[in-house]
This record gives structure tokens, C-alpha cells and sequence, in this order.
């Protein structure tokens, strides 16, 4: 049957219900759909989510007495670099543009499915590939990785542990990221609608485009870097590892290249999820568009030239150090830029705090303490005190848990009605913020005291003079848990359970992927719209309330 | 409270509380507003929006002041930088080598220890270098830290200014045992420094002499038997 008879047959059901070529499970994996990749992303996703924070909750459970808790120090090693090799490239970098990129990237734009359908599967395939290779690496003989996710050498030339699994495993999801970015910037050059202007694009769409062009030009760097490593270790070439003739500082560069550009890989689409939900939940136009839009594209551009930050103790040159530590302070502006232009989105606006919003303010403020324990670490003198001691480990994860996972968070409840045409119960879902809000202040908040005291990163014992820090930050890790706990689960009862949802526009948003039915229909729309003004307008102010019966 | 115990301790504090004094009371305004904001426009309070398309003066303003606010952070933590990494000419040389995991100290007079010991109130220089993979030389009550390297040597100075005994860190992982390759800085006054190197170096003569003595003996014994 070819797509036009398919139509014919089918009329315009939902993408969920839609009958094409497959049957069953086969109309899922053989897809080409973006809605139905982007599903089937949600739930690697989440799977490999869960795994990642498991191993998290062991790291703090290790860590809440002096000595061993339940663990070998070897153990503890494979924990934290499991915990952040699947967080990093599993969770936070293929993330939002994968899960919502793919589903509302077009459907935003006002197209019919991403510009190589084909390709976008070939990218979920490689994800998936690479999550099962470091899921398999923790049973294969030697055991998972121990090298933390960075993979310094020459440590990681001399364990014997699985680390050109692991490798190999990050070189295919960077190749996945990469087929996502090339996709999404064909997409969004190629597929807008007629009368989508540049600046009458969602700025969730401005995130992806420059988070598109950092995951293009920087990943291929750590596919390189990762593949000399194995060379180095499977032919004894002498790259980096000093005792065979190389220079360990160039992998740290190497990998910094695309490490540091992949922090803002992570964070930039958050913040386009942020800017998408706060008008709407503010209900008035956003503040700044312009600014916010090219604050995205200057992230993206002066991100790429910090990597230097990470190595203020190795030994660079001053001039070196100079000029890192000063483009590390400019690249915070851009930043600073998106916060006060989502504050004063909320002047003036008339403003309903539901769990979408919540999350999204609570991003705002996370991120800005992430964020402003990154000007502490960008000051040469204090980040030679600071660096790999845990006040690094609190500020990161208040940018990527505190920013990205928030950014998730509110995404999922912002989208996945849209998506499954069902409701979440909104109070256990409010319920669910403020314990996970709670439970992570009080996890990772203490980690920068104890850093500030000396604590360092990565320690499987320590003295007790840190004691009670830890002790906090691991009841804390479990006041989060249990907060996730009850947000996902109330989710996936949303999903199969909840409400039906048939209005098309469930929050009042003016973006093209409200004006579609709920959930969308295959090729998402009747017709192509015409765009013809920007996406939060506003004028009439007169949205209805959301029906009660879908709330409750 | 974290120790304060070198040269180094003031300028690296005030930067630190410098930075985040500001972030502070940015963070205050930030969080101030949102809530405001978030109470006084609430859907039942405001039932209707105003829209603002945004304000380019405004924009200006909170794109410059933070810029230079931002500079002078990047300052102060530069010049810091600048007295940590230029030694003064006349300084106390001690070497140090990280190996998985135990740390060494080589003093100018040929002694080698575990522990670091240092003198009170004298420019300490170390040359930092490791023998296998990366470890980090890191005294928080000093405020210093350098990375020890395979292959070369990194400088790092610090003036000790209090007696006593601070804990030594490695801070760059390196393996299973990494969190227990710690140690102790041990400051003692000139006199007591002075003595204790030279105490120590003659004890490790001794022994030297006397394993070297045993050892010949045993080479003896060994070639008489093999007779």
C-alpha cells in the first residue's frame, strides 16, 4: 500500500492508530515516522534513564559512612563511570532534541515529517545499539569501565577493564547525534511552511538549530579521539600515553573540544522547552524573542572556545589560561541574557502555576545557581581550589539535573498529553514537584560546602570531617527518588489510564503543534498551514480555562 | 571551616567571596521577582495579560552591566592566578612524585619521604611529576593544586604561614585506590623543619649503610655456600 492509499484507507486518524506497511511491533521499529521515532526514543530513554539513576542512588549509598558502606572501592569506580558515561551520552545529550525535537520539530514548523525520515531511524537504531553496549559491558568479563566518563590516559590505556566497549559505544551514539543535528538543520532550512520566517519560528526550534550545529561540527572530534584510543591500545601506537612517546594533555584537549561544546549540546534545548512553556503558562507574548533566539546562537558559538576551563590544573600556559578563563565569563552572558528575558516573560503576564510551569520555573532557578557556581569555577585562582573537588560535581549537576532534567520534566508534562491524547493527574504531578525540588536542593547543595572544605570528586572514602555533608546529600538523593518515583509513575498512568484529551489545545499555546489534533494525525497536518504572524502573539487574551473534567 | 594556612589562602578567599557575594544577590533579585511576579500576575489576580514584546534599552542594560561585572570577576581571579603561578627567585625546592598511590617527597639534602614536610613562613616551590597516570598534588589549606603528569613536571610555590598538620589530597582520579592516596602536610617551624630533614636523612644513611652492609653479607654467605 503506498502512503496515498494509505491516507485514502486510514482518513486522518492519529499517528498512533495509523495502519501502514506494518503490523504490530514492526509498525513501530520499522517506522520512519518522527512521531513514532520520537516515542520509541521516550522509552529507551527513560529504560536507560532508570539505569542511570540506580547507579547514582548506589554512588550516594556507598558514600553515606566513612569507609565501605556496601561496596569494594573497585565496585564504586564502575559505578560512578557507569552513572556518567549513561546519563551523559544515554540521557542528557540525545534527550530533548531526540525525544521532543523529533516529534515537535516538525510538527512546529509546519511539516510533514523531518527532511531524511530514513536516516532518523538509522540514528535511533545507533542509539539504541550503543545503550545496549554499555549495558552489555557491565556483564562482559573485565567488567564495566572504571575510568570515570571522561576516560583520562594514560589511566584508561592501563585498566584492564572494558573500556573499547564503552568507547565504542559512545562513538555510535555520537554518530547518532550527529545524523539527529545534520537532520534538523536540513529540516528547519529546508521544511518550514509557507510564511515561516526565520523569526517566526518557536524558539524551541532556534534551540535545536544551534544545538543542531554544535552536535555537527564537535562530535565527529570525540568519535576521532575515541578511536585513537583504541588504536593506542589495541596497536601500541604512542599518542597520549607517555610511556609509549605520547602526550596525555592532548587527549584532554581532544576531548574537551567536544566535551564542553556538549554541555551546551545538553543545556540549549532545555532552555528552548523553557521558552516555549513560559508564555503559555504566562499567557502573553515573550519577552526579548530576538534576544533569546541569537542568546542561543552565541552560546553555541563562544561555547566551543572554553574547553580550556576544564584544565586550569594541568599545566597550561598563562596566556592559555588567560584567555580561557575570560571567554568562560563571556560565555555566561548569553545565558543571563535567557534568564532575565524569562523573568520579565512573567511581568505583566497572567499566570497559572501548572506542572509545566512549575518545572519550568523551577529550571529558571537551578540554572541560575548552576550557572553562577560556574563564574566561581571560571576565576583562575579559586577553580585551582575548586576543580575536581565535589563543588564541581554540585554545579554540574545543577546545570544538567537542575537545567536539562527539569527541561525534560517540564517537556513531559508539557507535551505528553499532546502526545498520547491523555491526561496526567495534575495534583500528584504537583505533588511529585515540590518533593523532587526538595530532594534535590538537599543532594546536591551540600556538595558545594564540602567542596569549598577540600572534599575531592571521585573518592570512594573519606575523612570524617566530610561525614555529615555526605549524610545529607544521600538523604537527599532518596527524598528525589521517591519524588521521581510518583512523577513517573503518575505519568505512565497518564498514558495508559488517564483522561482522553481531544481538545487540540489543552494549555492555550500558540505554537502550530496546538493547532493539530490531539495526538496529531499522521503527516501531522489537513493541510500545510499558512503562517502568517509569530508564535506568541496573544492578541485576544481570551483563550477558555482547561475543562475541568480533564483535570481531575 | 576550612583551614587557613598559606600566603595564598586571602586572595583566592576574597575572589571566592567576591563571586559570591554578586551571585547572591543576583540570585535574591532573580528568585524575588519570579515569585513576585508569579503572585501578583496569578491567572486569578490578573485574569488578563499585557503583552510586552520586549524593551531594547532594557536588554542593553542587562547585557552590559553583567559583562562588566563578569570582568572584573574574570580580574581578580586572573591577577590571583598570576602570584600563583610566578615563584619568587629564592625558594625552598622540594620535589614530588604521585604513583598509584602513595605520594613521594624528595628534600634538597637527597631525603625522600611520604609525608610533606615544610617550613614555616619560607617560599616553598615543588616540581610536581608522576611516575604512571595522572594524580593531583591538592593541600585545600593551602589552596593549591597542580596536576602530576607522567612526563613532565609541573611548578606550583606556596608560603606555609601556620604551624600544624593539613590534610593532602590526590584530586585527579587514578584508579581503585585513588581516595586513599592521601597524606599529611606537616609545617613545622625553620629550626624544627631544619632539624627534622636533617635528623631524618641521617637516619635514612643508616639504614641505607646497614642494608647495604647486610646485603654484602648476604652476597658473601651466598657465594661462600655457592663455593
Amino acid at each position: 500500500m503506498n502512503d496515498d492509499a494509505a491516507i485514502a484507507a486510514n482518513g486522518h486518524v492519529s499517528f498512533l492508530d495509523y495502519q501502514g506497511k506494518y503490523k504490530g511491533i514492526r509498525a513501530w521499529i520499522l517506522s520512519t515516522d518522527h512521531k513514532r521515532i520520537g516515542i520509541m526514543y521516550l522509552f529507551a530513554l527513560i529504560t536507560f534513564f532508570a539505569i542511570g539513576v540506580t547507579f547514582g542512588f548506589l554512588i550516594r549509598l556507598e558514600l553515606l559512612t566513612p569507609g565501605k558502606t556496601i561496596v569494594e572501592p573497585q565496585v564504586y569506580n564502575e559505578f560512578f563511570t557507569l552513572h556518567g558515561v549513561i546519563m551523559i551520552f544515554l540521557f542528557v545529550i540525545p534527550g530533548i532534541p531526540a525525544v521532543f525535537g523529533n516529534f515537535f520539530l516538525p510538527i512546529m514548523i509546519g511539516a510533514k515529517d523531518v527532511a531524511f525520515p530514513r536516516l532518523n531511524l538509522l540514528s535511533w537504531y545507533l542509539y539504541v545499539t550503543g545503550g545496549i553496549l554499555i549495558i552489555v559491558s557491565i556483564i562482559m568479563p573485565g567488567g564495566p569501565a572504571d575510568t570515570g566518563w571522561t576516560f583520562y590516559i594514560p589511566y584508561s590505556v592501563r585498566t584492564t577493564t572494558n573500556v573499547i566497549a564503552t568507547g565504542t559505544a559512545a562513538f555510535l551514539l555520537g554518530f547518532s547525534s550527529i545524523l539527529t543535528g545534520l537532520n534538523f538543520i536540513t529540516t528547519i532550512h529546508r521544511l518550514r511552511a509557507p510564511g515561516m520566517a526565520w523569526f517566526k519560528m518557536p524558539l524551541f526550534a532556534w534551540s535545536l538549530y544551534a544545538t543542531a550545529w554544535i552536535q555537527v561540527l564537535a562530535t565527529p572530534i570525540i568519535g576521532i579521539t575515541l578511536l585513537l584510543i583504541i588504536v593506542e591500545r589495541v596497536f601500541g601506537v604512542g599518542l597520549f600515553d607517555p610511556a609509549l612517546g605520547g602526550d596525555p594533555i592532548l587527549y584532554q584537549h581532544l576531548f574537551w573540544i567536544y566535551s564542553h561544546p556538549a554541555v551546551y549540546i545538553m543545556i540549549v534545548p532545555a532552555m528552548g522547552v523553557i521558552s516555549e512553556i513560559i508564555p503559555v503558562f504566562a499567557r502573553r507574548t515573550i519577552f526579548g524573542y530576538k534576544f533569546i533566539a541569537f542568546s542561543s546562537l552565541g552560546i553555541a558559538l563562544f561555547g566551543s572556545l572554553v574547553w580550556g576551563h576544564h584544565m586550569f590544573a594541568v599545566g597550561m600556559s598563562d596566556a592559555g589560561q588567560f584567555v580561557f578563563s575570560f571567554l568562560t565569563f563571556m560565555v555566561a552572558i548569553p545565558s543571563a541574557i535567557k534568564v532575565f528575558n524569562w523573568t520579565a516573560t512573567l511581568y505583566k503576564g497572567s499566570i497559572s502555576l501548572d506542572p509545566p510551569m512549575l518545572y519550568a520555573l523551577a529550571f529558571i532557578f537551578l540554572f541560575s545557581i548552576g550557572g553562577f557556581t560556574g563564574l566561581i569555577q571560571g576565576a583562575l585562582s579559586v577553580d585551582i581550589h575548586l576543580t575536581d573537588t565535589s563543588f564541581i560535581v554540585g554545579h554540574f549537576h545543577y546545570v544538567m539535573f537542575g537545567g536539562t532534567g527539569m527541561g525534560v520534566f517540564a517537556a513531559l508534562h508539557y507535551w505528553l498529553p499532546k502526545m498520547f491524547g491523555r491526561m496526567y493527574n495534575m495534583k500528584r504531578a504537583k505533588v511529585a514537584f515540590w518533593i523532587i525540588f526538595v530532594g534535590f536542593n538537599t543532594l546536591y547543595f551540600p556538595m558545594f560546602v564540602m567542596g569549598w572544605l577540600g572534599m575531592p570528586r571521585r573518592y570512594y572514602d573519606y575523612l570524617p570531617e566530610y561525614t555529615v555533608y555526605h549524610q545529607i546529600a544521600t538523604v537527599g538523593s532518596w527524598i528525589l527518588i521517591i519524588g521521581m518515583g510518583i512523577m513517573f509513575t503518575n505519568l505512565i498512568r497518564g498514558i495508559l489510564k488517564g483522561n482522553v484529551v481531544t481538545e487540540k489545545n489543552i494549555w492555550g499555546g500558540e505554537t502550530l503543534e496546538w493547532a493539530t489534533d490531539t495526538p496529531p494525525i499522521h503527516e501531522n497536518f489537513e493541510e500545510i498551514p499558512l503562517v502568517t504572524g509569530t508564535p506568541y502573539e496573544y492578541k485576544q487574551n481570551d483563550i477558555e480555562e482547561l475543562p475541568e473534567e480533564v483535570i481531575h | 571551616m576550612i583551614a587557613q594556612a598559606s600566603n595564598l589562602v586571602n586572595t583566592v578567599n576574597n575572589t571566592f567571596y567576591f563571586i559570591v557575594g554578586v551571585s547572591v544577590f543576583f540570585l535574591v533579585i532573580i528568585t524575588f521577582c519570579m515569585v513576585y511576579f508569579v503572585i501578583r500576575y496569578s491567572r486569578k489576580r490578573n485574569p488578563k495579560a499585557t503583552n510586552i514584546h520586549g524593551n531594547v534599552p532594557l536588554e542593553i542594560a542587562w547585557t552590559v552591566i553583567p559583562t562588566l561585572i563578569a570582568l572584573v570577576m574574570f580580574w581578580y581571579g586572573w591577577t590571583d592566578y598570576k602570584l600563583e603561578s610566578s615563584p619568587p627567585a629564592d625558594t625552598y625546592n622540594i620535589g614530588v612524585t604521585g604513583q598509584m598511590w602513595q605520594w613521594r617527597f624528595q628534600y634538597p639534602n637527597g631525603l625522600e619521604m611520604d609525608s610533606l614536610y615544610l617550613p614555616l613562613n619560607k617560599d616553598v616551590k615543588v616540581s610536581i611529576t608522576s611516575k604512571d597516570v595522572n594524580h593531583s598534588f591538592f593541600i585545600p589549606a593551602f589552596r593549591v593544586k597542580k596536576d602530576a603528569i607522567p612526563g613532565r613536571t609541573n611548578i606550583a610555590w606556596f608560603r606555609p604561614e601556620k604551624e600544624g598538620v593539613y590534610n593532602f589530597f590526590c584530586a585527579e582520579y587514578c584508579g581503585m585506590r585513588h581516595s586513599y592516596m592521601i597524606t599529611k602536610a606537616i609545617v613545622l617551624p625553620l629550626n624544627d623543619f631544619n632539624s627534622y630533614i636533617n635528623n631524618r636523612f641521617a637516619a635514612m644513611k643508616t639504614s641505607q649503610a646497614n642494608d647495604s652492609i647486610k646485603a654484602a653479607q648476604h652476597d658473601t654467605t651466598k657465594s661462600t655456600q655457592h663455593k
